[in-house]
């Protein structure tokens, strides 16, 4: 078959070094905003973050005097450290919420069916594997973890065959899930709740010893993730070059890399701020044959000596440091491995496709069907992953475990600027969404508000954050 | 890009082997075959060969409504038939079903004279079928290029999508098409009419097309860059591609046009080449369904008296 050639006498030869032309009357910002290329979208979501952390930090400052950076109790290590923890199942799942509502499906399933995976696991692990195998089996683990997963993408599936082929809105088929599935984890769990898990499993769950990083290995990895942030501009720019497309000024690349890298850097400088628990030094200390040295009691501090026959805080003594904890880290692993599907392949190229236009993916040749089931099936997967998270850091499943989740996963989606008209969303603002919606959350537990207020305020947080996007749109447009 | 030598279809064609269609052929030759196909291939066979395409009784219905009855139309290398009927004649169905889009509840579909199943639309673009859509079927939240490759996207070594590559040869195409686009980082949504056509197009012409259906490509156009597609398709024609033109426009049809079908109510009313007719009597078979002595009458062709 022949390749189309123009005949180049009639048309002239192309010049594909088209610049854009610099407009001579742009303000400061939005030159800043064309050269260094950066959403401005993701930069007033990250500004309303640090505006919630700001307010709660003073806030709780005001009730009662802590060492946060704006004297409150929020914008300390410890919290900071817990809210990532506490935020990771949410983020994992809103990962994959945000193509199926790209690709203008939904799944309200999710809490229910994490519910069902972490007891249906549970019960094999507890009651099959461990009798079997022996508390403790290496074994034990390994199969929790492949059947959570496992589970996880083949309930998923099931969704999308259902929408997929057999024609039902996904509204419907995962409405019938969030109702089916939280029942068939009742009827698993027998009501009762499961425990306790295996050890190893355990450390998914951030809570032990075994699931944090430590200072050391948390500095190599933000090292690593400083070097790669640089590789990639610089390749980024070399691509261009290659292909004599517009370039960045070198003063945007330059001023990229220091923002990443000064991001980097700050998190693994404030995980690496926190001290472990003083119950669990006390225990490492005894486990390790440490002297716990012997000082004065200091409510403050974070180490811990003896004082007399008593352990005790203390500014100088025996102390160590947690560095990134396992959740946070499987969380910020999917984030990079999702954004990498959603841009990088053609896998998520066809998602957003036919989100824009169903008929277009279609007549372009997409199997759209058989799309559909495999974003299905991706979200059960990270859905499963959110279960070994979840169940691992209650050390224990209930069928109580996932419920609302799926509420929290779509609207940390929403707030991350994924539109419910399909066809726009970014996975970095899905998690950022997570981020602020638990930051609300733990934040207002911090202060002891009722439970009953935070649901006003998440809800209303939810509203008004799809307002403010659609006014950021149209005027944009 | 590896570019191909040019017109390499024209001069396989005449070493179709003959024994390898031959058992279907004489089956239809008795039996499925209409006046009009019959008809149309001793006038125009002799000197063309074989059909690039040819559609034989293709019908298609929907809840019990006829929208393609038993129409059979074919297209050699190298020209240009224009399609042209009122709405809802059926010509942008009968078109569907060769581009994948509809699958037809009865017919043939030959392309070189050997039968070929197109069940969707990507059966069609293996076969070398490209399509440019009235709707121009663009996924309006991603760019030029993303759409330009959708479905065959380039990829890298590693298997990733290579955007830079897939920029680069849309930045040359566009060229081509439309030396004035700038906006290949913007989702096609912010595009002009014109702009949006240029890039379904674009995608058309871009992949190794042999049969080339272009429904109503100038609808959304300015006169200039209604007068470009038209150098175009002359372009196209010349390298030997077969081109399905469907167009409201009669001057359209009439200045790039070898042969017209005019179709009413799902039939083909008939054929003719376009020097063989009047601007009139092309009217006469749009409306009336009445067919002209220049023309072959199909089965949808009024009776005399009528």
């Amino acid at each position: 078959m022949p390749r189309i050639k123009f005949s180049e006498a009639t048309l002239s030869t192309p010049s594909p070094a088209s610049q854009t032309p610099a407009l001579e009357h742009e303000s400061v910002v939005t030159k800043f905003f064309r050269a260094t290329e950066i959403d401005a979208r993701m930069l007033g979501m990250i500004a309303a973050l640090l505006l919630v952390w700001a307010i709660f930090d003073v806030w709780s400052g005001i009730i009662s005097h802590d060492d946060g950076l704006l004297g409150g109790a929020f914008l300390t290590p410890r919290n900071l450290w817990t809210l990532l923890v506490q935020t990771s199942s949410i983020a994992v799942m809103s990962t994959g919420m945000v193509l199926l509502i790209v690709m203008r499906q939904i799944d309200l399933s999710v809490g229910s069916m994490l519910s069902l995976i972490a007891v249906g696991t549970a019960v094999l692990q507890v009651y099959q594997l461990a009798p079997a195998l022996g508390v403790g089996h290496p074994a034990i683990w390994v199969l929790g973890v492949a059947a959570c997963l496992a589970l996880g993408t083949l309930i998923g599936a099931f969704n999308g065959f259902l929408v997929a082929y057999a024609k039902i809105p996904a509204f419907i088929v995962t409405l019938g899930g969030l109702i089916a599935y939280s029942g068939i984890a009742f009827l698993l769990a027998k009501g009762e709740t499961v425990a306790p898990m295996d050890q190893t499993f355990e450390v998914f769950g951030g809570g032990i010893q075994a699931s944090w990083l430590g200072p050391f290995w948390s500095w190599i990895l933000a090292a690593a993730a400083c070097c790669t942030i640089a590789y990639a501009v610089v390749n980024g720019r070399r691509q261009r070059i290659r292909f004599n497309f517009p370039l960045r000024p070198v003063w945007a690349e330059a001023f990229l890399i220091a923002i990443g890298s000064f991001a980097v850097l700050g998190t693994t400088w404030v995980m690496n701020s926190y001290p472990w628990p003083q119950g669990v030094m006390e225990d490492y200390a005894k486990t390790h044959n440490l002297v716990i040295p012997a000082g004065v009691e200091n409510r403050d501090g974070s180490a811990i000596c003896m004082a007399g026959e008593q352990v005790v805080h203390c500014l100088n003594g025996l102390m160590h440091y947690t560095g990134f904890s396992l959740p946070a880290l499987i969380a910020i692993g999917v984030c990079l491995g999702m954004t990498f599907i959603a841009t990088r392949t053609s896998f998520g190229r066809y998602v957003y496709a036919t989100g824009g236009n169903p008929e277009a993916a279609e007549l372009a040749g997409i199997n759209t069907k058989w799309l559909t089931v495999k974003v299905f099936a991706l979200m059960g997967f990270l859905v499963g992953v959110s279960s070994i998270i979840s169940s691992a850091r209650l050390n224990a499943a209930t069928n109580a475990l996932g419920q609302t989740n799926e509420l929290y996963v779509i609207a940390a989606t929403v707030i991350g600027g994924t539109s419910l008209a399909g066809g726009v969303g970014t996975i970095y603002g899905a998690m950022i969404g997570a981020l602020v919606m638990q930051s609300i959350v733990s934040g207002m537990s911090l202060l002891n508000l009722p439970a009953a207020s935070q649901n006003m305020v998440v809800g209303g947080v939810l509203v008004l954050a799809v307002y403010l996007d659609q006014q950021y749109r149209r005027r944009l447009k | 890009m590896a570019q191909v030598a040019k017109s390499s279809t024209r001069k396989s064609t005449p070493v179709r082997i003959v024994g390898k269609t031959k058992p279907v052929k004489a089956a239809d030759l008795k039996t499925h075959e209409s006046p009009a196909a019959v008809a149309g291939r001793h006038s125009f066979a002799p000197t063309r060969g074989t059909p690039l395409i040819e559609m034989r009784n293709i019908s298609i219905a929907f809840g019990g409504i006829k929208a393609v009855d038993h129409a059979s139309i074919d297209l050699f290398p190298g020209e240009v038939v224009g399609l042209l009927g009122h709405n809802g004649a059926g010509k942008s169905t009968l078109i569907k079903v060769l581009s994948g889009a509809y699958l037809r509840d009865a017919g043939q579909i030959f392309v070189d004279g050997k039968e070929i199943t197109i069940a969707n639309p990507r059966d069609a673009k293996a076969q070398g079928i490209e399509t440019i859509y009235q709707t121009l079927a663009l996924a309006d939240n991603v760019d030029a290029a993303a759409n330009l490759y959708l479905g065959r996207e380039l990829k890298t070594r590693l298997g990733t999508l290579d955007d830079a590559a897939m920029e680069s040869e849309t930045r040359k195409v566009m060229f081509r098409l439309n030396p004035n686009f700038r906006r290949f980082k913007e989702p096609v949504s912010k595009l002009s009419g014109g702009q949006r056509q240029s890039v379904a197009i674009a995608r058309a012409i871009h992949f190794n097309a042999r049969i080339l259906i272009m429904d109503e490509p100038t609808a959304a156009l300015g006169p200039q860059e209604t007068a470009q597609v038209g150098a175009l398709i002359k372009q196209l024609k010349a390298e030997g591609i077969g081109i399905f033109l469907i167009s409201h426009d009669l001057h359209d049809v009439f200045d790039l046009a070898d042969r017209l079908v005019v179709m009413k109510n799902g039939k083909v009313v008939g054929t003719a080449n376009t020097k063989d007719v009047t601007h009139d009597e092309v009217l006469g078979m749009i409306i009336a369904g009445k067919c002209p002595k220049g023309a072959i009458p199909g089965p949808g062709a009024t009776r005399d008296g009528v």
